[in-house]
């Protein structure tokens, strides 16, 4: 299925407002979107709505607007289970995004299952926020964290994987796409595998769930966790999705508000799923963004997008491989729609610099995977990723501005 | 010459361009014509680490005043520690804590010192500054 480039266009363009900014009196390239995914009025139209017609605070009015905005959260909830395919609403646990989603299964899995001398298996491709969070809790708890290497292309080294599950292993913690490296992973694999000796598996869906259809039931992990602002979502607002007999037995991650029960002097008794994961007042304007982030994809359609981002990914992959001296970090047969690279003998900063006069934003750095860095033996590299909303015509903005990179700084 | 005319002299060289390209390749050569840092103070003692790009300077104390001597992975980053040397290098310890810098904001690169570069740029000049503290006391 081949993709109109100027009808889509035209289509979904209008309704980023942002896009339509000018840098450095140029228009905008947006290419940082693995970073933080532009808003569509439709999002940004929910959160003035819900500010305007029904705030208030939710699950313990009485009165009408409590009522209506519980039920707008709720229903939002419910979304979020469809677009992910789950069993049950309360396996949807809401967070601030990925990180504390990871941290809450970190800190409570951990406190509950991890006992000195197990293993945790993580690989060295992961964001620092499916990283960290593992190995402090591996040092609290005295257990071992374990790491699964690459193969040349930069995909996940499954033999290898194979190897390190033990009967120490107690949890598998892996990314369902590289930030850095674009690889997509196989997880319906790893999961499988690791299900054989009955351990657990998180998947960080922090670069899944906006870019492809994630279905927790067919690829079945215990855990999947992502972050809004990703997927056209504000800001502040990320989903755990936790399978209910693991989050069953999982202790409360933080006290106060809606996660409790009965209070009494000598101790507390603590609510049911999901709201024993959730205290404090809730994000409620993040989560209704969310739920209308969520409307904007049914619409715009998930296939029609993985479609043309493969487009997209195929066409710069193309013309930045013409730029002679230019190596892609990342060359898996499966890739989301990001592409990581260097020019020879040109720090990513530098570049980087020039890239961002010519007005394309890219983002240059380690991307938050120093141990990836280290294991790849490069400063950093230059990362452009791309969203439906990108179009041809920005990619060969790219390509000028990364040629004229080279030709100053080398 | 003082910390303030070597200031007034880089402005007045940064005026001759007219767009940020003749800038960058202005910075981008005065980056590779930085004498390059003695390899024995290119460890982690003298590195100044940014998010992005690293920086190493080594300080040293002749005759009443400081001299300064550094290196960065990154030609931008280079270029403007090559300025920041030629400001504050050869000078007392005392003009050096007083100096102002304010030339970086005349000649449009304050963007390179705000906190998000992460290019340890900022960290560099509070290090020069904290050399010449350390100067000042041992020595005057």
């Amino acid at each position: 299925m081949a993709i109109d480039g100027n009808k889509w266009q035209s289509k979904v363009r209008s309704d980023f407002p942002i896009l339509s900014t000018k840098v450095y009196n140029k228009p905008l390239v947006y290419f940082d979107n693995a970073a933080t995914t532009q808003k569509p009025k439709q999002v940004i139209r929910a959160i003035t709505d819900y500010y305007e017609k029904e705030n208030c605070n939710i699950h313990r009015g009485v009165h009408f607007l409590s009522v209506k905005a519980t039920e707008a959260y709720e229903d939002a909830r419910c979304a979020i289970r469809d677009f992910i395919h789950a069993k049950h609403a309360h396996e949807i646990i809401f967070t601030r995004g990925t990180t504390e989603a990871v941290n809450l299964v970190a800190d409570s899995f951990g406190k509950k299952f991890i006992a000195e001398g197990d293993e945790v298996i993580t690989s060295v491709m992961e964001h620092h926020s499916n990283f960290v969070p593992w190995q402090q809790m591996c040092l609290e708890r005295k257990a071992t964290l374990r790491f699964i290497p690459l193969l040349e292309d930069c995909s996940l080294d499954i033999p290898a994987f194979r190897e390190l599950i033990t009967e120490k292993t107690r949890l598998v913690a892996i990314t369902h796409i590289s930030n850095v490296l674009g690889t997509i992973n196989p997880v319906k694999e790893i999961i499988a595998l690791a299900h054989l000796s009955n351990i657990p598996v998180l998947i960080d869906g922090a670069q899944g769930v906006a870019h492809m259809t994630v279905d927790v039931q067919d690829l079945d992990p215990d855990f999947y966790c992502f972050s809004g602002h990703k997927m056209y979502a504000p800001m502040g607002i990320g989903v755990l999705y936790g399978k209910e007999k693991w989050l069953e037995e999982m202790p409360p991650y933080q006290m106060g508000g809606e996660m409790i029960k009965d209070v009494f002097f000598t101790h507390t008794t603590f609510n049911e799923l999901p709201f024993k994961f959730e205290a404090g007042t809730p994000n409620v304007e993040g989560v209704l963004g969310l739920h209308a982030a969520i409307r904007y994809i049914h619409e715009t359609g998930m296939d029609q997008i993985e479609v043309y981002e493969k487009e997209l990914l195929d066409y710069a992959t193309q013309r930045l491989l013409g730029i002679e001296g230019l190596k892609i970090y990342g060359t898996s047969p499966h890739k989301a729609s990001l592409i990581s690279f260097l020019l020879h003998n040109v720090h990513p900063y530098d570049a980087g610099m020039i890239i961002d006069k010519m007005g394309v934003a890219v983002r240059t750095g380690h991307h938050c995977a120093m141990p990836l860095m280290e294991y790849l033996k490069i400063p950093g590299t230059i990362r452009a990723s791309f969203a439906f909303y990108n179009t041809k015509e920005e990619i060969d903005r790219l390509v000028e501005a990364v040629e004229k990179a080279k030709e100053m700084l080398s | 010459m003082t910390i303030p005319e070597i200031e007034a002299e880089i402005v007045s060289e940064f005026s001759l361009f007219d767009d940020w390209m003749d800038k960058y390749n202005y910075l981008i050569d005065l980056g590779k014509s930085l004498p390059v840092i003695d390899p024995k103070y290119k460890t982690d003692q003298y590195l100044i680490s940014g998010c992005q790009s690293q920086v190493w300077l080594f300080a040293e104390y002749r005759e009443g005043k400081a001299f300064y001597s550094a290196d960065s992975d990154a030609i931008i980053t280079k270029g403007i520690v090559n300025l920041l040397i030629r400001v504050l290098s050869d000078q007392s310890p005392g003009d050096i804590i007083n100096a102002d810098l304010s030339f970086i904001d005349h000649i449009g690169l304050r963007e390179h010192l705000s906190p998000t570069r992460s290019n340890g740029l900022n960290s560099m000049i509070k290090q020069m500054k904290l050399y010449a503290v350390v100067f000042q006391t041992k020595y005057q």
